[in-house]
């Protein structure tokens, strides 16, 4: 199943321009909130009208303002998983799952009790909504999708509702549906670590637009842009005047870095607080430790460069730190972890 | 004690109350979908009849319906139907007093419902018809309801516009609140309080019956 989505929409504060082809793979759409992906999906499902496009469905036109189509939601075959799942809260979840099915309503009661089977819920088929717990809240939305029959999936932040505990049981869960599922599945989520371990490629997602498209591991490898970067977890961020040697100076952190061949676009320099390394070598910093920011397994040393303006994010292990803690210390960024970037 | 005016007030705040029930949810789910100008306009137009004077109401239903005016006299010559001075006139004046306390009610029920729950709804398929009686309806049963009684008992204790229009003829247009001003005036005390204390009992226990549905709303 392909899905192809070419769409512009004006709406307050931004423009919505989004253009993007997925083919039976899971596409993670990841951006800030407030960056348009919620909105994308509104208009893929038909629950908003794009201002100008074209979105289609394995070949199946959903959508498209010169040849004057707009299919309702209704008969677009697109799954939905809202945040909030949108059960209907005056409907069991039995009731729930038996308004999924479509068309002729004999036998429905047996496709519902297979989905309940199914989701290990039978126990729960004549509780409310209300009376479930949020990940079972999330298995009867998702087997109300199933049963539907839809050509693709859309997930719309789906564990924003959950408490971050029950969020790694249920993604495996989710992992396991989308498998199970064998189409195109577009995911959209703030949080890079689950977009990573639910998808096979991903967009970047910034004011309404697409800024970078590829596999996982090379978006997250070469995020182009800045806020990109940002995105995908690169805290250490700072902008760049490119030198006539080819080499680039960082203002924030006041050195001189080179970097093999410069991109004449780029505007800044960004390397992961992981990807900093101790000791002398290639693109050396000396620097005095400003604060150490203790996580649960690992330290966060705050390093502020002779000469710089702001300090950079350095991440080590938290026994080793205790072994060589220092006020002043000499790191290196190497250049292959050195992501250039547009601005 | 002739008990007309009761039975006359009853059918008339029933008849209204049911107009007014299947009018007051229609435009208050179609003035949620108007754009924010229009729906300013509306708004203050379908609830005007709330905050004027029911005299006020009145003389401008007369304006209209009178057997001279534009509304009364096509309805004389083509129906053959007087619009003032008879019992189901005052159903019209009531239901143009009682329209506002429907509408405001469905329209806090409807904007406090969830839309992503039609959507879901949408995008599984289920017909827009299918969604409003069998989703939205039931999600937003507990504000409609409790709207519908405390128009139902608006509609029992309306006098202003009814006795403009409709007047006060014993036996046929004599309602519970004309039949106590006129027993009043009429220095008939004993049998006003008679009526007075009917129609307490009466709004009483409409009220009671809010009171319980609102506060199965706020268990719910």
């Amino acid at each position: 199943m392909s899905l192809v989505v070419d769409i512009e929409k004006t709406l307050p504060g931004f423009t919505l321009k989004m253009a993007f082809a997925a083919e039976n793979e899971t596409l993670a759409l990841l951006g800030a909130s407030g960056s348009g992906k919620s909105m994308t999906l509104k208009c893929i499902a038909g629950i908003v009208t794009p201002d100008r496009g074209h979105i289609e469905v394995d070949g199946r036109v959903l959508f498209d303002s010169d040849k004057h189509i707009n299919l309702p939601p209704q008969q677009r075959r697109v799954g939905y998983l809202f945040q909030q799942y949108a059960l209907f809260p005056h409907m069991t979840a039995r009731q729930n799952l038996l308004c999924g099915v479509r068309g002729d309503k004999k036998g429905a009661g047996a496709k519902a009790d297979g989905m309940l089977a199914t989701l290990g819920l039978t126990a729960a088929a004549d509780k409310l909504p209300a009376q479930l717990s949020g990940g079972e809240q999330q298995r009867i939305a998702l087997g109300r999708i199933l049963l539907n029959g839809p050509d693709i999936l859309l997930l719309d932040e789906p564990f924003s509702a959950l408490d971050s505990h029950l969020r790694f049981a249920l993604e495996g869960e989710l992992r396991r549906t989308i498998r199970d599922f064998g189409r195109t599945v577009v995911l959209v989520s703030h949080d890079r670590d689950e977009a990573y371990r639910l998808s096979d490629t991903m967009a970047l997602v910034e004011n309404g637009h697409v800024t970078a498209r590829g596999t996982k591991e090379a978006i997250f490898a070469h995020p182009r842009t800045r806020a990109g970067a940002a995105l995908t977890g690169c805290k250490n961020l700072s902008p760049i005047t490119l030198l006539p040697d080819g080499r680039m100076l960082a203002d924030d952190w006041g050195v001189t870095l080179a970097a093999g061949d410069v991109p004449k676009a780029a505007r800044y320099v960004g390397i992961r607080m992981h990807a900093v390394q101790y000791g002398p070598g290639e693109n050396e910093i000396h620097g005095a430790v400003t604060e150490v920011v203790e996580n649960p397994f690992s330290c966060t040393v705050m390093v502020q460069p002779r000469g710089g303006k702001k300090p950079l994010g350095w991440e080590v292990d938290k026994s080793w730190w205790r072994d060589h803690r220092a006020d002043s210390v000499t790191l290196h960024l190497p250049k292959d972890a050195l992501l250039l970037l547009e601005e | 004690m002739d008990w007309f005016p009761l039975w006359n007030s009853l059918r008339i705040a029933a008849v209204s109350t049911a107009i007014v029930f299947f009018a007051g949810i229609a435009l208050a789910y179609y003035a949620a979908r108007l754009p924010r100008l229009i729906k300013g306009v509306a708004d203050v137009i379908l609830t005007l009849p709330l905050v004027l004077p029911p005299t006020v109401v009145g003389y401008l239903l007369l304006r209209l319906l009178g057997p001279r005016r534009i509304l009364g006299a096509w309805a004389l010559r083509v129906l053959g139907l007087r619009l003032t001075m008879t019992w189901w006139s005052a159903i019209i004046a009531t239901a143009v007093v009682v329209f506002p306390l429907m509408y405001r009610t469905a329209r806090g029920a409807f904007e406090s419902f969830d839309e992503t729950l039609a959507q879901a709804g949408q995008t599984l398929g289920l017909s827009n018809t299918y969604i409003f009686w069998r989703i939205r309806m039931p999600v937003c049963r507990q504000g409609i309801l409790a709207g519908t009684v405390l128009t139902f008992a608006r509609a029992l204790g309306e006098y202003g516009a009814t006795s403009m229009i409709a007047g006060y003829t014993p036996g046929r247009t004599a309602t519970v609140s004309t039949t106590v001003y006129q027993l009043w005036r009429t220095d008939n005390d004993a049998l006003a309080l008679r009526w007075v204390l009917v129609n307490v009992a009466i709004s009483a226990a409409v009220l009671l019956a809010v009171n319980l549905l609102e506060r199965r709303k706020g268990a719910a």
